[in-house]
């Protein structure tokens, strides 16, 4: 757990995120310029995305359609919406305005739930139109401030985003590590978004701020630029760590925005809340209202896939393990759970699937699942050890699949049955007495030495799991012989 | 020849070369225009190219369409690819836009050719043209007074015959005022009857693009090329709009046209004297007059100049130095930002960018636009019940004739008090227009108001055709 | 709502609206304003509590667009109408100052 959950006195931490997601269309949210990262500078532009005179924006259905699959993903409710002018002045903004949705959003009153169950409010999530990107030359290194002068690219000016905010429930670094991953494996199942944090197209913001039970939550601040899952967590310790000790001295938390820098480990002031920005909201007059109608929204709904929290379940239940097992958090995020259920459903061992698939792909199985079937069945029959088996699926991948039974054969790894396996275990009762007594005894620890035994003699290839089996089978018959 | 009617049917039928109607519009223009300044810029060498081209496919056996061979003068706040759009403002001055309005390719489609880009109140905010960075507009009438404005240079192209008709945009009256003082007809359509893309934005959800012309048929044509639903406007009506060419002959036998009880003094005697006389024509035409009360309509003059600064002040904060137009250099972009416009805007577009800027701060946006937002409901559903009960209603246009330069002097809102009448369609979105009837003091223009329901431009075109034809038989009296 | 603007007021809407106003040009501004806001005062005797602001003259709901391409603009022609331009991007001052 995280170095926060030690935090000095009884201070508690409170933080809520807002998570600006650019959405997977193929076109702007207000024009018809492509949505793409990473082309020359200014080639995807028209009159609406340079804020030409007499450009007029008409929203992207589309855009409308991800954003309400966001919302209704993180269940809240869809409704009758309207767009804003967010008036500012930004060299990379240019209308000067940034259309957003204010008093009215598309979606509100959500919640997303870590992997735990902790559920995390969801305030809302809105449309709204990207910015174009800065670049700053001269002085000090590419840092705005002591720059020269600065270029503006407006490819990105006017590319979808849905704001997701959400309320202040997060209460520790790692429930935002977690709030933010979840809700990446959200968007992705969903395709809204490619959420990809080192390319901007999601970016969390954190307000951060402290105090103790049972007293009103503190002054927060506004961390920027927290650019990875890493640095959420870093961001937010470090500045909880700073409000608390500026509050231990006997000071005050301004209100600010305060900008992480990764390299440094800290955050520092972007601009304080006193100057407050007056962004002038009115009610955007060359836009008309959005009301999704009940249709439109029972349709995106029940279109939506499966999601992460539902899929862990599900492969819990399947496997035994649980939800928030390692293996099942993984195989979910790297989205395996489906061809876990298949070597299931093709007779196989889905426990031992969970593992072998999380252990031997990164991501999607290249291994027919019949194939897996069979060397689970084998392995759970006793008819291979689990390193063999390892060494099998190593072997399926190289060739594409194959019969896991020819390749034992092949590796020489013979089945080693009760039968055989049994003259063993009785071997090494034998040859290692001192810990044989002390297990019948009930000394749990001393199973550790006999298996040892065992595993020696048959040169590998016994089962551990096998070999455990016998040895309590046989300590039992002890039990009850003395009796 | 004048009409756009007659000079589209003429080109179309190969009677009259459009090329002809051009060097007639041409030799207007070089003998008047230096004394009347219509113009931000005569597109001499293109309007000739064009008409050229069109007689070209007349010659082929194709037709150029419904306004072949027809000069028209664009308001220069409509953007034209390639050619300079400026707004008459010092900070657009010299751009050029890479793109065409949706009504410029509306007009280049039914054969239209654009003669010039004419000036106007810097982005439209004024009643006489004088705020224009290129210098005041003269009225054909009369030089020494105004042709009223904003699409002051509109207006007085085509009562100069410089062009045979004319793009406005209206946002408190900006079609319909300089209609009245030029003696011309002047259209401010429903709102979304004409699609706004293309047209620089003064206030978005008040702007229309309307026609001014020498005849109400005209206009009915023109109308009927530039209106229709537009993809490109998110506000424009999704809706086929009726021929008005084909309904301006129907007559008024039978139609109920309202007089406004209530509405604000402060018009001239004259021109209340011309109103008058305008009910009297259209009862002797078969019309009915009945009263009707709109008492929000004093309150519309407040309502409308807190609401149209306040989107102006969105709206302009786009010329910032960054993309296109002027850039005052300056060691940092903030002060680029603040000098730019300085220099850039003149003082009335200044002085609407403060208003309305302030009307939207924080602290004061309720007491304000909130609260102007509120009055304008109040206005529009007042005409909603009044067109229950009337067809039409009808005001005067502008409250006195064309005045002399600098009569406002000093004061805003001397001004402002000049849209009092058209001010009211716009925060309703109903449409209005101006019909020349007769004159007033000094034989100068009167023009009549003529207003209708939410997409009853053809209630309007009979109403306004029917004191078209009073008016000349009381000329010719 | 009849009160006097202040000159500090007008200064800080100024610096919101990006004007580089002289000082003769607040003081003309603010007594300009101070005028016009007193005219305006005449929509204070109305009651509105129960009215519906109206933003919009004509009510359309629902206009979409399709997520389509369209062609866009030339980034040459776009470039050479800027004010300044360098490596197909826009140039600006130094972006500082900019929060108010």
């Amino acid at each position: 757990m995280s170095a926060l959950d030690g935090l000095p006195g009884d201070w508690q931490l409170v933080v809520g995120l807002e998570v600006h997601v650019e959405l997977a269309t193929v076109t702007k949210l207000f024009s018809a310029s492509p949505n793409r990262f990473g082309d020359e500078p200014n080639t995807n532009i028209d009159p609406v995305t340079l804020g030409l005179p007499g450009a007029l924006p008409v929203l992207n259905r589309q855009a409308v359609e991800l954003g309400m699959r966001i919302g209704l993903a993180l269940n809240c409710s869809v409704r009758r919406c309207t767009f804003h002018r967010k008036n500012y002045f930004y060299p990379d903004m240019p209308k000067a305005y940034q259309i957003s949705q204010y008093d009215q959003p598309l979606n509100v009153d959500g919640f997303l739930a870590l992997p735990d169950g902790t559920r995390i409010g969801i305030e809302r999530a809105h449309l709204e139109e990207d910015t174009g990107k800065s670049t700053h030359f001269g002085g000090a290194g590419g840092r705005i401030h002591g720059s020269d002068y600065s270029l503006i690219d407006f490819n990105r000016a006017g590319v979808p985003l849905v704001e997701i905010v959400s309320r202040p429930d997060i209460r520790t670094a790692e429930q935002a590590r977690q709030y933010v991953t979840e809700l990446r494996g959200i968007l992705l199942a969903i395709e809204a978004s490619d959420a990809k944090m080192e390319e901007g197209s999601m970016r969390v913001d954190a307000n951060v701020s402290v105090h103790k039970p049972g007293t009103p939550f503190g002054t927060r601040c506004e961390i920027k630029n927290v650019n990875s899952v890493r640095s959420i967590g870093r961001a937010i310790e470090y500045e909880a760590r700073r409000q608390i000790d500026l509050l231990e001295a006997g000071d005050q938390v301004r209100q600010e925005t305060r900008h992480w820098n990764e390299t440094e480990g800290r955050t520092h002031t972007l601009r304080t809340k006193e100057d407050a920005d007056d962004y002038r909201y009115f009610l955007e007059p060359d836009l008309v209202p959005l009301a999704p109608s009940p249709e439109w929204i029972a349709e995106v709904r029940d279109a939506l896939p499966m999601l992460p929290a539902a899929r862990r379940d599900r492969l819990a239940q399947a496997t035994g393990a649980e939800p928030d097992s390692e293996a099942v958090m993984v195989v979910v995020d790297r989205a395996q759970d489906e061809y876990v259920l298949a070597v299931g459903a093709a007779g196989g061992d889905v426990a031992r699937a969970l593992v072998h698939v999380k252990e031997a792909w990164a991501d999607s199985p290249s291994v027919p699942a019949a194939d897996l079937a069979k060397l689970t069945t084998m392995e759970v029959g006793g008819k291979l050890t689990a390193t063999q088996a390892k060494t099998v699926v190593a072997e399926l991948i190289a060739n594409g699949g194959g019969d896991p039974e020819a390749i034992a054969a092949a590796k020489g790894f013979e089945a080693m049955g009760a039968d055989t396996l049994g003259p063993l275990v009785d071997q090494a009762i034998l040859e290692n007495a001192e810990a044989w007594g002390k297990f019948i005894a009930g000394e749990g620890k001393a199973m550790g030495a006999l298996v040892g035994a065992v595993m020696k003699l048959s040169q590998g290839k016994a089962d551990g799991k096998a070999v455990t089996a016998q040895l309590n089978v046989r300590r039992d018959e002890a039990a009850s012989t003395h009796s | 020849m004048a009409g756009a009617i007659e000079i589209a049917a003429r080109v179309r039928d190969g009677s009259v070369k459009s090329a002809e109607v051009i060097e007639q519009h041409l030799a207007r223009i070089d003998a008047r225009e230096p004394e009347i300044h219509a113009f931000n810029l005569v597109m001499a060498d293109e309007a000739r190219a064009r008409a050229g081209a069109i007689d070209a496919m007349v010659a082929a056996g194709r037709d150029p369409g419904p306004l072949a061979g027809v000069p028209i003068a664009l308001k220069d706040n409509m953007c034209t690819h390639g050619v300079p759009t400026t707004c008459s403002s010092k900070i657009l001055e010299g751009w050029k836009p890479p793109y065409d309005a949706t009504v410029v390719t509306r007009l280049a489609a039914a054969g239209a050719v654009i003669v010039g880009k004419t000036n106007l109140d810097e982005f439209a905010m004024g009643s006489s043209t004088e705020n224009s960075a290129f210098g005041p507009t003269r009225n054909p009438h009369d030089t020494s007074r105004v042709p009223g404005g904003s699409s002051g240079g509109s207006a007085a192209a085509v009562a100069a015959g410089f062009a045979s008709v004319g793009l406005g945009s209206d946002t408190g009256g900006s079609i319909r005022q300089p209609a009245a003082l030029c003696g011309v007809v002047g259209v401010k359509p429903t709102y979304g009857y004409v699609s706004r893309y293309g047209l620089v934005a003064f206030a978005s959800s008040l702007d229309q693009i309307g026609p001014l012309t020498t005849s109400v048929a005209d206009a009915a044509l023109l109308l009927d090329v530039i209106g229709g639903h537009d993809p490109m406007d998110s506000t424009s009506i999704p809706l086929a709009h009726p021929s008005l060419v084909d309904v301006i002959d129907q007559g008024v036998e039978g139609m109920r046209v309202g007089r406004i009880t209530d509405l604000p003094e402060g018009a001239d005697p004259d021109v209340l004297e011309r109103t008058e006389q305008a009910f009297d024509a259209l009862r002797a035409a078969g019309a009915t007059i009945v009263d009707v009360q709109v008492p929000a309509f004093t309150f519309g003059l407040t309502a409308y100049y807190l609401i149209a600064p306040a989107e102006a002040s969105s709206n302009l904060a786009r010329y910032d130095g960054v993309r296109y137009g002027l850039r005052v250099v300056a060691p940092d972009t903030n002060a680029m930002y603040g000098l730019t416009r300085a220099a850039g805007f003149g003082d009335e577009v200044k002085r609407r960018i403060m208003l309305g800027t302030y009307a939207l701060s924080a602290g004061y946006y309720d007491a304000y636009y909130g609260k102007a937002l509120k009055v304008r409901r109040l206005i529009h559903d007042e005409f909603e019940r009044a067109y229950q009960h009337a067809d039409v209603l009808l005001t005067p246009a502008s409250p006195s004739v064309a005045f002399p330069f600098g009569a406002k002097g000093d004061n805003p809102l001397a001004m402002y008090l000049c849209d009092v009448y058209t001010i009211p369609a716009n925060l309703s979105g109903h449409p209005g227009m101006s019909v020349p009837f007769g004159t007033g003091t000094d034989d100068l223009p009167v023009g009549v108001q003529v207003l209708a329901g939410t997409l009853c431009e053809p209630h309007m075109f009979t109403a306004a055709a029917a004191l078209e034809r009073a008016a000349a038989s009381e000329v010719r009296r | 709502m009849s009160e006097r603007i202040s000159a500090a007021v007008v200064e800080k809407v100024a610096r919101l609206a990006r004007l580089a106003l002289t000082p003769e040009e607040i003081e003309r501004t603010t007594a300009q304003l101070a005028g016009m806001l007193e005219h305006f005062a005449d929509i204070d005797a109305l009651q509105l509590d129960e009215v519906e602001p109206m933003a919009q003259p004509y009510p359309l709901e629902n206009v979409f667009r399709a997520d389509l391409i369209s062609p866009g603009l030339d980034r040459d022609e776009v470039l050479a109408a800027a004010p300044a331009a360098e490596d197909g991007r826009f140039r600006v001052p130094p972006i500082i100052g900019l929060d108010i």
